[in-house]
C-alpha cells in the first residue's frame, strides 16, 4: 500500500513520456506527408493518392491536438515539472502550430488548385524539402530538451541553417514566378504558395528561438 | 504534573511552536514553495520524523548545552526558553532571519551572567565554533553533492519527467532524513534548559524500553514542534525558496540533503562511537543553527555557479541576524530573571 502512490506516479510518468514521445512522431510524420503530399501534386495534381495524404495529415493534427491537450491538462493537474510546465506548454503549442501549417498548406493545394508551371517544379520541391528539414531538426531538439538537454544545440544550428535556405529558395523562386510571362492574378497565386511554405520554415525558427531559451532556464 | 509545573514548561512549547513554525521551512520550504510536495504531506512527514529525532538521538546536543549553563530551576529554565522564543519572536517581526540555536545560547548566557555563575569558555568556544563551521561544511557538502548529482543526471539521460518523479521522491525522502536530524539537534533547544529541573521521572515499559524524563521532556517539545509545523509553517514555506538564489528542484534537493547531514553530524552519538572506534577526531554534538545551514548550502551552491545570481543584501541581513539574535536572547533574559527574581519572587 506504501508503494502504491510512487509507483502510480512512476507508470503515469511513463505514459506521459510516451505521449510526449507520440506527439512529437506525429509532427516528424506529418512532416515526411506533407513533403510526399506536394511531390504527388506536381506529378499528378489533386489525385487520390494526395487526397490520402491529405487525410492522413488531418488524422495526425486531430490526433496530435487531443494529446497536447491531454499532456498540458495532465502538466497541471498533477503539478508535474511546475519549474518548466510553461515552458513545455508553450513548446508543444508552438510546435502544434507548425503541424497546423502543414495542413493549411495542404488544404491550399486541395482547394486552390494552383497552376503550377513545369519549370518551377523542382524549386518549389526545394523548398519543401527545406521546410520540411528545419522541421526534423526542431523535431530532434525538442525532443533532445525533454531527455538530453545538452544536446538541443546540436540540432538548433540545423534549424537555423535549413530556415536560411528556405528562404534562399524562396526569393530565388518569387524572382522567376514575377519574371515569367504569367498573368498577375496566377502570380501572385503561386507567390502565396511560396509564402506558405517558407512560413513553416520561419516558424521552426521562431520555435527553435524560444527553445533556446527554455533550454537556458533548464539547467540544473 | 502539577498546574505551575506546566506553566513554566508553556515558554518551551512556545519556542518549540515557533521552531517548527520556522525551521520546517529549512526542511521542506522550497519543496512545498515550488509545489513540488503538498503541505499537507509535507507537515505530516516532518512531524513524524522530528518526534523520532528528538526522542531517539536528541540527547546529545541536550549535554552540550547543559554543560554551557546548568540552569537548575524551573523558574530560570522557564525565563531563558521564554526569552529565546521572544527574541525569535521579535526578530522574525523585524524581518530578519532568526535562529533558535542562538537565541537559547544567548539566553544561557545571560542566565550564567545574572546568576554570576561561570561560562564554560571550552563549551562556549565549541558552541561558537559551530556557528562558523556548521555553514562552511553545508556549503562543502552542498557542492560535492551537487556535482556528483549533476554529473550522474547528465550521464543518466533521464526524460524530464522522470527527473521530476525521481526529485520528488528523493525530496520527500531527505525532508524526512531532514526533519529526523532537525528534532535529533535541535530539541536540545526547545527542551534542553529543562533538562536538569524535569518534573518527570524515569519509566520503563512492558519491561523492556526505557523512557527517560528527558526523553519525556523531548516528546513534549517535539510534540509541540509538530504543532508549529502543522499549524504555522505553511505560510513561511511558501515564501521560503527564492530568498536569496532562485533554485532548481535538484539544487533544492541538495540543499535539503547538506542541511540535514550538517545537522545530523553535530547530533550523532552513533557517530561519534564509531569515529572514537577508528581514533578520529569526533565532531562535537552541538545544536547547530538549521537556518545557517540551510545558508551556507544555499550560499555554496551559488558561489559554485559564480556567484552572480546571489542577493548579498538577503545574505547581509541573514548575517546581521546572527550576530544579533544571542546578543538580543541574552540581554532579554537578564532582563527578564531581574523581574521574575525579584517582582514575581520566584528561584531562579
Amino acid at each position: 500500500m506504501a508503494f502504491s502512490k510512487p509507483l502510480s506516479i512512476l507508470r503515469r510518468t511513463r505514459v506521459l513520456e510516451g505521449e510526449i514521445d507520440e506527439f512529437m512522431d506525429n509532427l516528424s510524420q506529418s512532416s515526411l506527408a506533407f513533403k510526399r503530399a506536394v511531390k504527388i501534386f506536381m506529378a499528378e495534381g489533386r489525385s487520390a493518392e494526395f487526397e490520402e495524404k491529405l487525410r492522413q495529415v488531418n488524422t495526425l493534427e486531430s490526433r496530435t491536438d487531443d494529446l497536447r491537450r491531454g499532456i498540458e491538462r495532465q502538466l497541471y493537474t498533477q503539478t508535474l515539472i511546475p519549474e518548466s510546465r510553461g515552458d513545455v506548454l508553450g513548446l508543444l503549442e508552438n510546435l502544434d502550430s507548425v503541424l497546423n501549417l502543414f495542413q493549411g498548406a495542404l488544404w491550399g493545394f486541395f482547394i486552390e488548385k494552383p497552376d503550377i508551371p513545369e519549370e518551377l517544379h523542382g524549386d518549389y520541391e526545394a523548398l519543401v524539402e527545406q521546410a520540411s528539414s528545419a522541421v526534423e531538426a526542431i523535431v530532434l531538439a525538442s525532443r533532445a530538451f525533454f531527455r538530453n538537454v545538452e544536446a538541443v544545440g546540436d540540432h538548433m544550428h540545423k534549424v537555423m541553417f535549413y530556415e536560411k535556405e528556405a528562404d534562399k529558395v524562396s526569393t530565388k523562386l518569387k524572382r522567376r514566378i514575377f519574371d515569367s510571362d504569367m498573368d498577375l492574378a496566377r502570380k501572385c497565386h503561386l507567390r502565396h504558395f511560396v509564402e506558405m511554405i517558407d512560413n513553416i520554415a520561419d516558424r521552426s525558427e521562431d520555435v527553435g528561438d524560444r527553445l533556446a531559451i527554455y533550454t537556458i532556464k533548464r539547467r540544473f | 504534573m502539577d498546574v505551575a509545573t506546566l506553566f513554566f514548561l508553556s515558554s518551551g512549547l512556545f519556542l518549540g511552536w515557533s521552531l517548527g513554525a520556522n525551521d520546517a521551512a529549512n526542511v521542506f520550504g522550497t519543496a512545498v514553495g515550488s509545489r513540488m510536495i503538498r503541505f499537507t504531506t509535507a507537515a505530516t512527514i516532518c512531524s513524524i520524523f522530528v518526534i523520532l529525532g528528538a526522542v531517539m538521538s536528541g540527547a546529545g546536543a541536550a549535554d552540550t548545552l547543559g554543560r554551557l549553563g546548568a540552569i537548575d530551576t524551573i523558574g530560570g529554565a522557564f525565563m531563558a526558553a521564554l526569552s529565546a522564543a521572544l527574541s525569535v519572536y521579535l526578530m522574525t517581526k523585524a524581518g530578519l532571519p532568526v535562529s533558535t540555536t542562538q537565541a537559547i545560547v544567548g539566553a544561557i548566557v545571560g542566565w550564567n551572567l545574572f546568576n554570576l555563575t561561570d561560562t564554560d569558555p571550552a563549551t562556549l568556544t565549541t558552541i561558537l565554533s559551530t556557528w562558523v563551521i556548521c555553514p562552511i561544511l553545508a556549503a562543502a557538502i552542498a557542492v560535492v553533492l551537487f556535482k556528483l548529482t549533476t554529473w550522474f543526471l547528465r550521464r543518466a539521460n533521464f526524460h524530464m519527467l522522470r527527473v521530476d518523479a525521481y526529485t520528488r521522491a528523493a525530496l520527500v525522502l531527505a525532508g524526512a532524513f531532514g526533519a529526523y536530524s532537525l528534532g535529533a539537534n535541535n530539541i536540545a533547544n526547545v527542551m534542553g534548559v529543562f533538562v536538569p529541573s524535569s518534573p518527570f521521572t524515569d519509566f520503563t515499559v512492558l519491561g523492556t524500553a526505557s523512557f527517560s524524563s528527558a526523553q519525556q521532556l523531548f516528546l513534549l517539545g517535539a510534540l509541540a514542534i509538530a504543532v508549529g509545523v502543522m499549524t504555522y509553517s505553511e505560510r513561511v514555506m511558501l515564501t521560503v525558496g527564492g530568498g536569496m538564489l532562485p533554485l532548481s528542484p535538484v539544487a533544492a534537493w541538495v540543499v535539503v540533503m547538506a542541511h540535514s547531514i550538517v545537522l545530523f553530524l553535530f547530533a550523532s552519538r552513533g557517530l561519534q562511537a564509531f569515529l572514537i572506534g577508528l581514533n578520529l577526531p569526533t565532531i562535537p554534538l552541538v545544536p547547530v543553527s538549521s537556518s545557517q545551514a540551510v545558508v551556507g548550502a544555499v550560499l555554496g551552491i551559488g558561489l559554485m555557479q559564480g556567484g552572480r545570481a546571489i542577493r548579498w543584501r538577503v545574505v547581509g541581513s541573514v548575517s546581521l541576524g546572527w550576530v544579533f539574535t544571542p546578543l538580543v536572547a541574552g540581554i532579554v533574559c537578564f532582563i527578564g530573571l531581574f523581574f521574575l527574581q525579584n517582582v514575581f519572587g520566584q528561584p531562579v
